[in-house]
């Protein structure tokens, strides 16, 4: 154990003693979130929608309130029909509609669950489509809890609790894309990503070069507490890191933990330790640093980027690429931070990722060890 | 404890790396409390050898223990008894002198209650009392080399490999760091050393001299001189040139070489001496120095090469990769 402390305790030198290092370790992923985070700043206010109320009751007219109370659309049509919806869409006279059913009144009086169908033109700038669809998802949403509470107030014992509007959307001609909310989410992982990536991936191969490992593996020192040793100290960077991108996300871009801060802290962990062992993985099977900035680049951090839906969406890729992409603990703990800080979702309730992302963060982390050899080959 | 007679004893160790046979089933023990020189030129399968005792390397075939220890089954239990110091000085740059030592003194799992008076003795030793708070990269590299030495024994090993320990250091600190050395062996420590610097092998008890993965001889540095034929001669001459084409041509000589200002010639019996000397100022040849010395190990290398080389070349087909006297010698000299 005390040779654990031992080798942390030197790599926590190795980064002190050089400040150039500890400055870029420390300053640069912020930087690079708010660069990149006002470089993808979607905010679009008065777009263009057309609705089309098919149930003109007093309760489809409070629903369509909160969207021309909002200052983010113009009800700059009426229409009758779907059709018109999607003929208004496409010739570009809108880029958001609403189908709001003849059955919404009577539903919603009856306690049942109404769907309404939102429609999003996604010939636009792909930012704006992702603002929208967020904007218009999240008014529904306000909207619905507005029924909700009236409903709790009519029936007190609150027998029947389900929400009220359940709001499908359909975006036409380009079904997905990004906005700032979904970026500064999206891009805590890709930064943390890479900087765990990075460091850990040179974190043996540094001293295989200096020839300082040779010096090591002649001691009766073990695998794992070589290892780990070289990973802990990485893992304590790394979350100073989160927490600073965390703080700054909130305070910039206003883009807060809406679900349990402490479950988002706990899953990252898992993150950054899947990604430091997929690193050092990495750093074990080069011979030189220049062989494992290449390996990490190009096997991960670059589908990192283009392959786990921060920037496309992964539904239409074809089945090696998408394998892949479930392959990097990234994609998955891109979903989960999406899921607690923006929908405010629980991290059981998002098992999908959170499962894989444990599972393979223990496979890279345990793989990272036992690959780790003490000989010269 | 494991009993053993032998710190290192080998049977046909061997290791090729796919066609390259860089070991060549080498046999050789080295008795407690001695210093065994590996001597050879670069890539004579010395280092590969030291890598092999240390287990960190695999061999190919043959066995060999270390303190008792098989090097395959058993390499961690020979890794806690021995220190390592390769050719390249493997210590943390951004540690400081104490530092490293503290580092490698925790790696070996000294007792705490030891490691304060350990490092101390080490520093005192090896004087690095006034280093002991700086950064090891400002060292120079003959401190570097005393602080790598005293890293590698901070757990007071009983076994030592030195893998070109001495490479880029002064002459007079070798002399001060190969003392050290001495001491240690003194007080019962094996030592296993490769260099190419012929003149620190003159501080081992035993030699092996290794060529192209073949140990060629293992004998004491006295009986490895004694083992040359012939007597041999340095002198100084003008011009040079011409007394060496007149000494090659006669029959008492075996060898006649020019080594910077001066001339080598290796003769029958010391006998000749006269007749050469007669034979030179018959031709105009001014001798203003000549005497017989002890020949080198330098010398004695040289020979062994020739000799293993043409017997290479006597039992085999010259292939390919055979080399010109003129290479093998500078291959030799670097």
């Amino acid at each position: 154990m005390e040779r654990l402390f031992t080798i942390m305790r030197k790599e926590l030198f190795h980064i002190w003693r050089d400040p150039r290092t500890m400055a870029m370790l420390l300053l640069l992923p912020g930087l690079l979130l708010v660069l990149l985070g006002y470089g993808v700043n979607f905010d679009r206010e008065h777009t263009p929608m057309v609705i089309a109320d098919l149930s003109k009751t007093d309760a489809s007219r409070r629903y369509i309130e909160n969207f021309t109370a909002s200052d983010d659309f113009d009800i700059t049509y009426d229409a009758l029909s779907e059709d018109e919806i999607l003929s208004l869409i496409d010739d570009d006279q809108v880029d958001a509609g609403l189908l709001i059913p003849e059955s919404f009144g009577r539903k919603v009086a009856a306690g049942e669950t109404v769907q309404v169908q939102f429609y999003i033109n996604g010939a636009t700038d792909p930012g704006d489509v992702q603002a929208i669809r967020l904007k218009l998802s999240s008014i529904s949403q306000v909207a619905a809890q507005n029924i909700l509470v009236e409903q709790l107030q009519r029936t007190p014992q609150g027998a029947l609790i389900q929400m009220p509007v359940d709001a499908l959307e359909k975006t036409l001609y380009n079904p997905d894309s990004d906005s700032k909310l979904f970026m500064i989410p999206g891009l805590i992982p890709i930064i943390l990503q890479i900087q765990a990536l990075i460091l850990s991936a040179l974190a043996i191969v540094k001293e295989r070069e200096q020839g300082t490992m040779e010096q090591l593996i002649v001691t009766p020192i073990k695998s794992w507490e070589l290892m780990l040793g070289k990973i802990i100290p990485y893992l304590l960077v790394s979350i100073l890191n989160l927490f600073a991108l965390l703080w700054l996300g909130d305070l910039l871009f206003g883009v807060g933990v809406a679900g349990s801060f402490w479950q988002l802290i706990g899953l990252s962990v898992v993150f950054i330790i899947g990604s430091l062992g997929m690193g050092v993985l990495i750093s074990n099977i080069s011979q030189t640093q220049m062989q494992a900035i290449y390996l990490a680049i190009f096997l991960v951090l670059i589908p990192a980027i283009i392959l786990t839906g921060l920037m496309y969406p992964r539904d239409d890729m074809p089945w090696f690429t998408y394998i892949y992409s479930e392959l990097l603990p990234v994609t998955h703990f891109l979903e989960i931070t999406r899921g607690i800080m923006l929908r405010g979702v629980s991290a059981a309730s998002v098992w999908a990722s959170t499962l894989p992302l444990i599972g393979l963060s223990l496979v890279y982390f345990v793989a990272s060890v036992l690959a780790f050899r003490k000989r010269i080959v | 404890m494991n009993n053993y007679t032998h710190a290192v004893e080998t049977h046909q160790l061997t290791k090729h790396f796919s066609d390259f046979v860089a070991v060549d089933a080498v046999d050789f023990a080295i008795p407690k409390g001695e210093i065994f020189g590996l001597l050879g030129p670069n890539g004579a399968g010395k280092t590969t050898t030291i890598r092999m005792l240390c287990g960190i390397m695999k061999p190919s075939a043959g066995t060999a223990t270390v303190l008792g220890h098989d090097i395959s089954r058993d390499p961690e239990a020979i890794k806690k008894q021995i220190g390592y110091m390769s050719q390249r000085f493997s210590l943390y740059n951004d540690l400081t002198a104490f530092e490293n030592l503290q580092f490698y003194a925790a790696v070996y799992s000294v007792p705490r209650s030891e490691r304060a008076k350990n490092i101390t003795e080490l520093i005192e030793i090896s004087g690095l009392a006034d280093h002991r708070n700086e950064l090891t990269r400002n060292l120079s590299g003959a401190w570097r080399q005393r602080l790598a030495l005293a890293c590698a024994i901070v757990h007071k090993p009983p076994m030592l490999f030195l893998d070109e320990a001495t490479a880029g250091v002064d002459p007079v600190s070798r002399r001060e760091f190969w003392d050290l050395i001495y001491d240690m062996a003194g007080q019962g420590v094996s030592v296993l050393a490769t260099t190419h610097y012929m003149d620190e092998a003159e501080y081992c008890n035993t030699i092996g001299m290794m060529y192209r993965g073949e140990l060629i001889a293992i004998a004491e540095p006295d009986e490895l001189r004694a083992s040359l034929p012939g007597t041999l001669i340095q002198m100084e001459c003008d011009p040079i040139d011409r007394a060496q084409a007149i000494l090659d041509a006669m029959p008492e000589t075996l060898e006649a070489s020019v080594h910077g200002a001066q001339l080598h010639i290796t003769l029958t019996d010391a006998k000749s001496i006269k007749k050469i000397t007669r034979n030179l100022s018959r031709n105009q040849i001014q001798v203003s120095y000549i005497e017989e010395v002890q020949p080198s190990l330098e010398d004695v290398f040289i020979a062994l090469v020739s000799e293993y080389r043409l017997k290479a070349e006597q039992d085999s087909d010259v292939n390919g990769q055979d080399m010109t006297d003129a290479n093998a010698m500078e291959e030799i000299r670097k």
